[in-house]
């Protein structure tokens, strides 16, 4: 390996690890607005929209980000909404993690006992405040295991991103490795940039798993 | 019709050229499916094992296969070690390695927690009605784990599906790559194409994915 | 009639077509200590749960302080805060600590302040013997001492009526004393309290009053709960009772 390569490549795969953190965190932030929504929807049995969820969400998880982006930019401004590779980016990884945090958020709130509601009602609590202080902090616990996996999912996603000319880490190895054929140096700037971007979320990740669930589990 | 692109759909042999791409994208992760189970049950026992060391390698194994994307494997593979090493692997052949890759260490972590979820009193039980290890694993063990087993795997299925998608990424020419060749020809004739080529593609994948997840609840829920 | 806390008129609960409750009326005056019995899907927890309306009635009434108690009103919460419920178990917050069990309630519903509702909830968790498992959580605790803090907690909001639902039943035996002797301490306080138990000797020791509960209508309802054990007036009562002897 050549170190000039490696250190002349550096600010190239800088660059890209940020677009792609920013357009991963994006498109995680959506995820989790969209999931919210949906579970609660679902949760609470809403008429008519709980329906609309279900068809959301069981097509988003049964289809590949690769064509779901596919679809997003070359197929819908053919009948005129266009979006920029970044929106797409966001909005398409969004949709998708939407769909799984969902269904995490759903079971999370389901392996919440329905008499912990109760008990909070019968405190004289409002349904938001029994809510609020006692399902959701416990549905949260429940599901952070599932959360975090789908973050990381969500994040290791973004390498599909370059289809839609977005210049991320996997575009910017892609085009060196063609134009100057350093493949062991750009491969292994890929593989490293990565570690950076995902080895710090999966480990504060399994620490905020211990922290919560300590409460409830113990040690 | 003209304005949605469907058209092309219909013209020659364009829907039978789609439906070979996704054969191609189809046979690479059945065919990757069936190797990883394989090699993923005995993985999942050897992940049990008592020995310290062994554990801790498939740990690392399978912390590699979380956190690195198949993307980047699928690069690895098809442009570095062929680069590097100088052999020539196929497209193909390098997309079932890191196909086969993942997914022995997904199947191998299913069989691991399907192992350990069996509760220690159903041994102790089947000891209790005087069955030696071989009997009670036949009849009592192994029917249970294998009930938790087949709908996780089956999800395993349609992941591996999905993920097929990527195969374009190193040339492969699935369907994704044969919608883009049809609308690249229709250009001139049908500049809509994308949308109708693109949504026909999507509700291919749903249209493989979805009854087999529905598959993979139903058991799940019939045998909990 | 004077001082009296709650007023149940001709309650009727259906639950998908089965009737549940039947023409059930009863009134509870403050002070006073109710038990309620009978056999297994008689209706008796169903009983409770339409008092803090967790259940919703097809008939009848229910009136706290001459206050009706009605599911779809916006004052439900307002009521339940008078009405204090202990259910057959595992109700903590598990992600709660046993102070802030206690405290939740006072805090965000009646908007104490903080150190005020500590104090108190200090105080009370003190006469049940356990002021030192404040910092722990629920699952540290037996399901003795759970039951023990589920009442503590009820008692916090200063309820106008205990409502105690089978408090023992997921109880080990050897539990079971520890949970009783707080509600009979409760009783000799002047606690006005709604109970269903299977717990025959206790329901003799504490109730000013029993009602015999059979196929979701009151059968017997004695004053005399030492004559009522000794001798019921009804040859149902009487099965029932004896179900409870092995001689």
């Amino acid at each position: 390996m050549e170190k000039e390569v490696i250190l002349q490549y550096l600010p190239l795969y800088r660059e890209a690890l940020l677009l792609t953190l920013r357009i991963g965190w994006q498109g995680v932030f959506l995820a989790f607005l969209f999931g919210l929504a949906c579970a609660l929807i679902r949760h609470r049995r809403v008429p008519v929209l709980r329906h609309v969820v279900t068809v959301y969400i069981e097509f988003f998880r049964n289809t590949p980000l690769l064509v779901q982006l596919f679809f997003l930019y070359f197929a819908l401004p053919k009948i005129g909404i266009r979006m920029t590779p970044e929106v797409c980016g966001s909005l398409g990884l969004g949709l998708l993690g939407g769909a799984y945090m969902a269904e995490t958020f759903r079971s999370g709130l389901e392996s919440v006992a329905p008499i912990q509601e109760e008990s909070a009602l019968s405190l004289g609590m409002t349904p938001l405040q029994a809510f609020w202080h006692v399902i959701l902090p416990q549905a949260f616990t429940a599901s952070v295991t599932g959360i975090v996996a789908n973050v990381i999912f969500l994040l290791k996603e973004t390498s599909v991103f370059s289809v839609i000319s977005l210049m991320d880490l996997m575009f910017t190895a892609k085009d060196l490795i063609g134009m100057y054929a350093k493949t062991l140096e750009c491969l292994t700037l890929l593989v490293v940039f990565y570690l950076i971007m995902l080895l710090p979320v999966s480990l504060l990740g399994s620490y905020l798993e211990r922290r919560l669930r300590y409460a409830e589990y113990g040690k | 019709m003209t304005n949605l692109g469907l058209d092309v759909l219909f013209k020659g042999s364009n829907f039978l050229r789609l439906l070979g791409g996704l054969w191609v994208a189809v046979r690479i992760s059945l065919v990757s499916v069936a190797i990883s189970i394989a090699l993923g049950i005995p993985a999942g026992i050897l992940m049990t094992s008592k020995k310290k060391g062994i554990r801790v390698i498939f740990r690392i194994y399978l912390e590699i296969v979380r956190i690195m994307p198949q993307m980047v494997l699928l690069f690895i593979v098809y442009f570095g070690t062929t680069r590097v090493f100088g052999w020539d692997l196929s497209a193909e052949a390098s997309a079932i390695i890191v196909f086969v890759f993942w997914g022995c260490a997904e199947m191998g972590d299913l069989v691991r927690g399907a192992l350990i979820s069996i509760p220690k009193i159903q041994y102790e039980s089947a000891a209790a009605l005087g069955m030696d290890q071989m009997t009670s694993f036949r009849y009592v063990i192994l029917p249970q784990t294998i009930r938790r087993l087949i709908p996780l795997s089956i999800n395993l299925i349609t992941r591996m599906i999905k993920t097929t998608s990527l195969v374009m990424m190193i040339g492969i020419v699935e369907v994704l790559k044969v919608g883009q060749q049809i609308i690249e020809a229709n250009r001139k004739a049908s500049p809509n194409a994308a949308f109708g080529v693109f949504a026909v593609v999507l509700l291919m994948y749903f249209l493989i994915c979805w009854p087999v997840s529905r598959l993979a609840v139903y058991l799940e829920k019939r045998w909990a | 009639m004077g001082n009296e806390v709650l007023r149940i008129e001709h309650l009727h609960k259906e639950f998908e077509g089965n009737v549940i409750l039947e023409d059930i009326s009863l009134t509870v005056r403050k002070g006073e200590v109710i038990v309620v019995i009978g056999p297994s899907g008689c209706g008796k927890s169903t009983l409770l749960r339409c008092v803090n309306a967790l259940e919703d009635i097809q008939g009848g009434k229910i009136l706290l302080d001459d206050e009706p108690v009605d599911p779809s009103s916006k004052a439900i919460s307002r009521m339940r805060q008078k009405i204090g419920m202990v259910f057959q178990s595992y109700d903590l917050f598990p992600h709660k600590t046993i102070l802030q069990n206690v405290t939740l309630a006072p805090e965000k519903v009646q908007k104490r302040k903080k150190a005020e509702a500590e104090r108190e909830a200090l105080e009370l968790l003190e006469r049940v013997n356990l002021a030192d498992r404040g910092n722990d959580y629920p699952r540290q605790l037996s399901g003795g001492q759970k039951q023990r803090v589920a009442i503590v907690r009820a008692l916090c909001m200063h309820p106008d009526i205990l409502l105690l639902d089978e408090i023992t039943a997921a109880l080990d035996p050897e539990m079971v004393h520890e949970v009783l002797e707080v509600v009979v301490s409760l009783a000799r306080s002047g606690s006005t309290m709604l109970i269903v138990t299977h717990e025959m000797g206790f329901a003799k020791a504490v109730a000013d009053r029993v009602i015999f509960l059979d196929e979701g209508r009151i059968v017997e309802e004695s004053s005399a709960p030492r004559d009522f054990f000794a001798m019921p007036g009804t040859e149902r009562a009487r099965a029932f009772l004896k179900t409870f002897d092995y001689e």
